[in-house]
């Protein structure tokens, strides 16, 4: 267990500095969402079931929608 | 070609919708056993409400849920909430007291159990879930 919580640990990381210096705006938001998915797993790893529950319904579908939107009414490049 | 992929999507979304309600229904009134609850669950069920305006249309989906019925509910899910916790008040205890005041607890580990909490964490599902898909028409409504 604790190699597949270093291989989460890792790609999380590696997804939040994607996302920040990604220059699309549109696949900043995927990364985001990828994100949230794997901090909800690690949410599980870590015994806490009903934040990861939250996380997935919010940090994967409800932020990403919401990003996704805000792009729609402005630009998709910085 | 585009015409066609648009009829598959909204043929699929159709079917799919009413299994994500159940399931955002089903973590609501479990919310007390399993983990989930009332915000968890409000979420999912507001997902499947921005799903159908995302694949139909922000107007259509605004015609099934107007600003003026969205804000009656996010209403009703506070004042449901509210008076639950004056009941306490009323009866002599703090406000959102529970088995106290000889509200029926149930067994353990049952669905109908633990008295007031799984009527409070409808009353937040209901509350989140229409204050979710008002953000999203809000955000994406023509102006």
């Amino acid at each position: 267990m604790a190699i597949l919580d270093l291989l989460l640990l890792s790609i999380l990381v590696l997804c939040a500095l994607a996302a920040v210096r990604t220059r699309d705006l549109l696949g900043a938001v995927i990364i985001y969402a990828a994100y949230s998915l794997l901090m909800a797993i690690i949410w599980l790893q870590l015994g806490a079931p009903d934040v990861a529950i939250t996380e997935a319904a919010l940090g994967a579908g409800v932020t990403t929608i919401l990003m996704i939107a805000t792009i729609s009414k402005t630009g998709r490049y910085e | 070609m585009r015409m066609q992929e648009i009829l598959i999507l909204k043929i699929v979304v159709r079917f799919i919708i009413p299994f994500i309600q159940v399931y955002g229904f089903y973590v609501i009134t479990a919310g007390h056993l399993s983990p989930g609850g009332g915000f968890a669950g409000g979420t999912i069920v507001a997902a499947s409400m921005v799903l159908y305006a995302l694949t139909f249309d922000a107007s259509q989906g605004l015609e099934k849920l107007s600003h003026e019925r969205a804000s009656l509910f996010e209403s009703l899910g506070a004042i449901w909430y509210v008076a639950l916790g004056l009941l306490g008040v009323l009866v002599g205890g703090n406000f959102l007291t529970n088995g106290q005041i000889g509200i029926p607890l149930g067994t353990p580990g049952y669905l109908i159990s633990g008295g007031l909490i799984p009527l409070l964490s409808f009353g937040i599902g209901i509350k989140v879930a229409v204050t979710v898909v008002s953000l999203y028409y809000s955000l994406v409504e023509e102006d």
